[in-house]
């Protein structure tokens, strides 16, 4: 239906690998059954297997132990577990105060704003134009009340990674907790918990040509969390609900198709990318750190356009790409990410992001170089900016 | 599922009529800002007889509605006498368009006032206008039947998400029937002190949500 489709929105969402989908069929058509206890019927402890067998793979590429890693259905999930949880278990005890930055996803930022709003404090940790956290503003941030820190390992526009050992480590030292999104870092950007000091991490199969509606969280042994949602007693007691058992079997097929080759192959397309637009279209700019970033992903914004545009015109020649602009949001609300790093309104309403994965081919850089400079073309020519 | 926007709408995104700028306008103005994300400029030729627009263009830096809103109103007011525009309203423009969604109207709002801005401005630089308007609370209402509540794509005076209005010594008070973590919160309070800010006897806009 969109063979012609040159599809660079893979950090929104990805297209299912053919060998995710062979690995989950059996547990829709055989192994349907619900994971039952130990002392139930044989084809709901296959499906009880297959669950334990997908928990541990996952696990193991995060450097944890199965038991340290519960399903959800997703990244705003684990974040609004993590967040919450620790508030629910940790609000009366020790305080409630929670550090996160500005420029972190909607399933963190407004997990806070939901808490502030039922009296915890919040700091918003200051971040340097390339969205780097500032780690002293950090350290002296927490305090004896603080009992979450949650900064994410990559940003979902602009790409920025953070230092988050250091964080880690920072957080360690102070006493309070660290929760990492590595929602659009995890597995090309490798975490192992055994290295990094972290409490909590989210993670999602929608981005890395896993299925939707499958993600996961790490709860490092003895981290204190509550569950959020009532209902069973599933996974660990901590989420309950039937187990998404061809989602969890998916999600960890598709964590370990993700190879360092591949990462490598979509940094140079990405690369390439950044490199042409930079020099042949011109007002243009990078957003987010030109080292520090997800090997997939390219932000630039354009002056004198409008992203949405932009963005309809691309999609009329067979381009996917996503776009900061107030008037592609679903809240008409320009970017938080771009405004968050210090760039105005314009710059926002002018990023386009453009993220690589598995299916995108070299000559796919070409093509969107070509379209996009001919169509910035042709807007700036209408436009009333840029003139003088 | 199909594009939100009507046919007609991505024909004129596709391909805008009476594009660019007239050099030696007889009228100009700009309409919303950067700030904003969206942003149309008019230029007008006027016949000084007959006041009639004989050519008008516009440049648009926003979305696909956005640039067809500004290039319908060049169609519907060229040929038209300046009365006559003037009583082109964004109802008639979106109508012409084949309609708009709801998120969308505001581009509408924004193409015609800028076409009715343009007119003001022949006026002003021929010597057709009378005193200025000091900001009432009657103002300030029309005014906001000129901010769309995004939800339904109809104003926020219509769709009774106005609460109260008070003017008082320069300070414009707008009480909004939301609560203050509604999604398009930020958008309309933006929107608001984008539309009377600039007034002339105007310090300040505050506007509260209290929903």
């Amino acid at each position: 239906m969109y063979e012609n489709l040159v599809y660079l929105d893979n950090a929104a969402a990805t297209r299912l690998d053919e060998r995710v989908l062979e690995a989950m069929k059996p547990y829709f058509f055989d192994v349907y059954a619900v994971a039952t206890s130990q002392f139930g019927y044989s084809i709901g402890l296959d499906a009880r297997e297959a669950l334990d067998n997908a928990r541990a793979r996952i696990a193991a590429a995060l450097g944890a132990n199965p038991e340290e890693f519960i399903f959800t259905s997703g990244d705003t999930e684990s974040s609004n577990l993590a967040i919450k949880g620790v508030a629910l278990a940790l609000g009366e005890k020790k305080g409630r105060h929670i550090i996160t930055s500005p420029i972190e996803d909607f399933p963190v930022l407004h997990t806070v704003r939901a808490l502030e709003r039922q009296g915890f404090r919040a700091t918003y940790v200051r971040v340097d134009e390339t969205g780097r956290i500032d780690l002293d503003h950090l350290r002296e941030s927490i305090t004896p009340e603080t009992i979450l820190v949650s900064i994410q390992t990559a940003n979902q526009e602009i790409g920025t990674l953070q230092d988050i050992r250091a964080i880690g480590e920072i957080c360690r030292e102070k006493g309070a907790l660290f929760h990492t999104d590595a929602t659009h870092a995890f597995p090309r950007v490798p975490l192992d918990v055994r290295e990094i000091p972290v409490d909590l991490v989210t993670i999602s199969a929608h981005t890395i040509h896993g299925p939707k509606g499958i993600g996961g969280l790490y709860i490092r042994r003895g981290t204190p969390v509550k569950k959020i949602l009532d209902g069973g007693f599933h996974e660990f007691d901590l989420r309950p609900g039937v187990e998404n058992i061809p989602g969890a079997v998916g999600f960890a097929t598709a964590v370990e198709l993700v190879t360092p080759e591949e990462t490598e192959r979509l940094r140079r397309m990405r690369d390439r990318l950044v490199e042409r637009l930079l020099n042949e279209v011109p007002h243009t700019r990078l957003n987010g750190h030109p080292i520090y970033r997800l090997p997939h992903n390219a932000n630039v914004s354009f002056r004198f356009v409008e992203g949405e545009s932009l963005l309809l015109h691309l999609d009329m020649r067979g381009f996917a790409v996503s776009t900061g602009s107030a008037c592609f949001s679903r809240s008409l609300e320009a970017s938080h990410v771009i405004l968050g790093i210090g760039g105005d309104h314009e710059r926002a309403h002018g990023s386009v992001r453009f993220t690589f994965g598995r299916y995108n081919q070299e000559e796919d850089v070409d093509r969107v170089v070509e379209a996009v400079a001919e169509i910035v073309r042709e807007l700036r020519r209408i436009s009333p900016l840029g003139k003088e | 599922m199909p594009l939100p926007y009507s046919e007609i709408v991505m024909e004129h995104f596709r391909h805008p009529r009476n594009v660019g700028r007239i050099e030696n306008p007889d009228a100009k103005a700009v309409e919303g800002s950067p700030a904003c994300g969206d942003m149309v400029a008019v230029y007008l030729k006027v016949d000084p007889e007959t006041q009639v627009i004989t050519d008008i263009k516009f440049e648009s830096y926003g979305c696909a509605s956005n640039i067809a809103t500004g290039s319908i109103i060049t169609e519907l007011a060229k040929g038209k006498t300046l009365e006559e525009a003037k009583r082109i309203t964004w109802e008639e423009a979106s109508r012409a368009l084949g309609g708009l969604p709801p998120l969308k109207t505001h581009c509408a709002v924004l193409a015609v006032d800028g076409l009715h801005a343009a007119i003001e401005n022949y006026e002003e630089r021929h010597g057709l206008v009378k005193e200025r308007q000091p900001t009432t609370v009657e103002f300030v209402r029309k005014r906001l039947k000129h901010v769309m509540n995004p939800v339904v794509g109809l104003d926020i005076v219509r769709t009774k998400l106005v609460k109260e209005i008070e003017v008082q010594d320069g300070v414009i008070r707008v009480v909004l029937d939301l609560p203050p973590d509604h999604m398009f919160a930020p958008t309309m309070k933006e929107d608001i002190e984008e539309k009377l800010g600039h007034r002339w006897d105007v310090k300040q806009v505050l506007v509260e949500f209290a929903g």
